[in-house]
């Protein structure tokens, strides 16, 4: 490394140089930079523009600005709220199961035991399953109240059988989406554990420290970060779950599984509201948004190290 | 944490115990796609089973199949394409030559993440409608591309600042071009990187079902769009759709299984390493 150092030419260098590389090194952004500001931009602002107008695209001639009719009606529709209820549960719900889980799942597989390898590419294949498939196999195979494995097993054992989608419709939501996401977080934490020095770990242990005292004063705190990414990137999907109501309740039955994005899509594309979804949609950028800020932080705290 | 082999008989146990239920939903349905239409929704539900390949040749012959299979490949391998060569000079550049707004620069771009597509659904759709992109690869390629772009470029960017720098000023000194040094000196070092990332893109864009589902009905709809046509209630084609969602899915498991570790970085946005 010295060595390199002191046969290098003189630092630094000239200006000139400089200067001529730094315009093509613009122009190597530039292609990147511009599509995403319009792929920002343009969309957004015609979401602005839509939600200030009554624009129906059955009567596409009966359009004209409305000014804040649209957010009024929106924000006064029962509907709004109990969908943004529906996306908290949601949120909240499968965030408490993948963390707490993963946690628990990630701490299971830093153990070294026979086949590990195997066992954690099966435990991780979910998050590689695409939504309508899973929503599926679960809808279909496992949740069916007459064919579905889980009612079979319980009517095998005399209990009956439970139909899910339309008993327990968002706990089925909640447990599809757990199970795809599980894994997605058990790797985030695996990865966080694996660099978590080995001799602070004996040292506590020589300390005479318990199982339960290293996780809760050694592991639990190296994770913080870890955990804290995995909340916000999945409330960032979590936010706007679609493909999994889509496939299996289609928000229903009545509105118990429709959550923020479903009530949007069924405003935009079945009823043909464009006003009125724009400024549903410009509401969910604002929510998300919030979540972004937080998340935002904590990667520029770690980028370029 | 390489911790010595646990002496605690448990824990092997539990582990295997954890994958195999994870995994149980995976496997059951490919088991199903071996089963007659009969035999999939049998009561009890059968584990041993005389297996066969019908489901699979009645996929096949469906001609349809191969539409929405070859849509899906099309989409996501352009999506990618397109990605990395917007992203592999950006990253270039913002490595090797930064300002001093290169950081705010990438910080931007992956903020571009943040927005929900369900926000811009109707734009987009319109946009889509008045451009004649709707229900066409190119649409969705296109979106894909945006989408995936910061992914692409952040990673790119984290593999290339890996490269030391004095290979390539060694290479300047003997008058290599930009362009030169691109392709012939960096691109090869930093290819298994690149790979690991076309992977992610892959994965991203073959399961996306946002755009997919609202964008396409017919001619451009990928296997997102075919498995979700599923739906309604069909209930004894199981196997069949077992047949077809197994193949749906296989390519990109594996896909998965090989690239977990660059994976987590970018998904992560390199926050966890």
């Amino acid at each position: 490394m010295t060595s390199s150092v002191a046969t290098r030419p003189q630092q630094p260098p000239p200006a000139r140089a400089r200067s001529h590389r730094s315009i093509p090194a613009r122009l190597l952004v530039a292609p990147s930079v511009i599509l995403l500001v319009l792929w920002m931009v343009v969309p957004l602002a015609m979401a602005i523009w839509f939600a200030f107008q009554r624009y129906n695209l059955l009567i596409p001639d009966n359009r004209e600005f409305v000014g804040f009719a649209n957010f009024a009606y929106i924000l006064t529709d029962p509907t709004l709220w109990i969908s943004i209820g529906i996306t908290m549960i949601l949120v909240v719900s499968v965030l408490a199961i993948t963390i707490g889980l993963g946690t628990v799942l990630a701490v299971l597989f830093n153990q070294e035991f026979p086949g590990r390898g195997v066992a954690r590419v099966l435990a991780i294949s979910p998050f590689f399953v695409m939504p309508t498939v899973s929503a599926l196999i679960w809808k279909n195979m496992l949740m069916h109240p007459v064919n579905g494995l889980f009612a079979q097993i319980t009517r095998g054992l005399g209990l009956g059988a439970i139909d899910w989608f339309a008993d327990f419709p968002l706990l089925a939501i909640i447990i599809i989406v757990a199970w795809q996401w599980l894994p997605f977080s058990l790797l985030i934490l695996l990865t966080a554990i694996q660099s978590l020095d080995t001799d602070q770990m004996e040292a506590a242990r020589m300390d005479g420290a318990s199982a339960m005292q290293l996780f809760r004063f050694v592991v639990l705190p190296h994770l913080n970060r870890a955990i804290a990414v995995v909340a916000m990137i999945e409330t960032i999907f979590f936010l706007t779950i679609f493909a999994e109501i889509f496939v299996t309740t289609g928000g229903g039955p009545g509105l118990a599984t429709t959550n923020l994005a479903y009530y949007i899509y069924l405003k935009a594309l079945l009823e043909f509201d464009v006003g009125g979804a724009s400024a549903g949609g410009l509401i969910a950028v604002v929510l998300a948004n919030i979540v972004a800020i937080f998340l935002m932080r904590s990667v520029a705290r770690n980028l370029d190290t | 944490m390489a911790t010595k082999q646990s002496h605690r008989w448990w824990i092997p146990l539990l582990g295997w115990l954890v994958a195999c239920l994870l995994f149980f939903p995976i496997f059951w349905m490919f088991i199903t796609s071996f089963k007659t239409e009969v035999a999939a929704v049998a009561t009890p539900p059968q584990l041993f089973f005389r297996p066969t390949l019908e489901n699979y040749v009645a996929v096949q012959t469906r001609a349809s199949y191969f539409n929405f299979a070859w849509n899906s490949v099309v989409i996501s391998l352009g999506a990618t394409i397109l990605s990395l060569l917007l992203a592999i000079p950006a990253a270039y550049a913002m490595s090797f030559f930064p300002t001093k707004r290169t950081k705010s620069t990438l910080l931007w771009m992956l903020s571009t993440k943040m927005l929900p597509a369900v926000g811009v659904l109707v734009p987009i759709y319109i946009l889509a409608r008045e451009t004649g992109l709707l229900d066409t690869r190119i649409g969705l390629v296109i979106i894909y591309t945006l989408i995936n772009l910061p992914i692409v470029v952040w990673m790119i960017y984290s593999f290339f600042k890996e490269v030391p720098k004095e290979i390539l000023e060694a290479d300047r000194m003997d008058g290599a071009s930009t362009y030169q040094e691109l392709v012939h000196v960096l691109m090869p070092l930093a290819l298994p990187g690149i790979f690991s990332t076309a992977l992610l893109s892959i994965i991203l864009s073959w399961n996306e079902a946002f755009w997919s589902l609202n964008l396409t009905t017919f001619d451009a709809a990928p296997l997102t769009a075919f498995i979700a046509s599923f739906s309604s209630p069909q209930g004894l084609f199981w196997a069949k759709l077992s047949a077809a969602s197994s193949m749906a899915i296989a390519p990109i498991l594996i896909f998965g299984w090989v690239s977990q570790r660059q994976l987590v970085r970018g998904l992560t946005f390199g926050a966890v390493k």
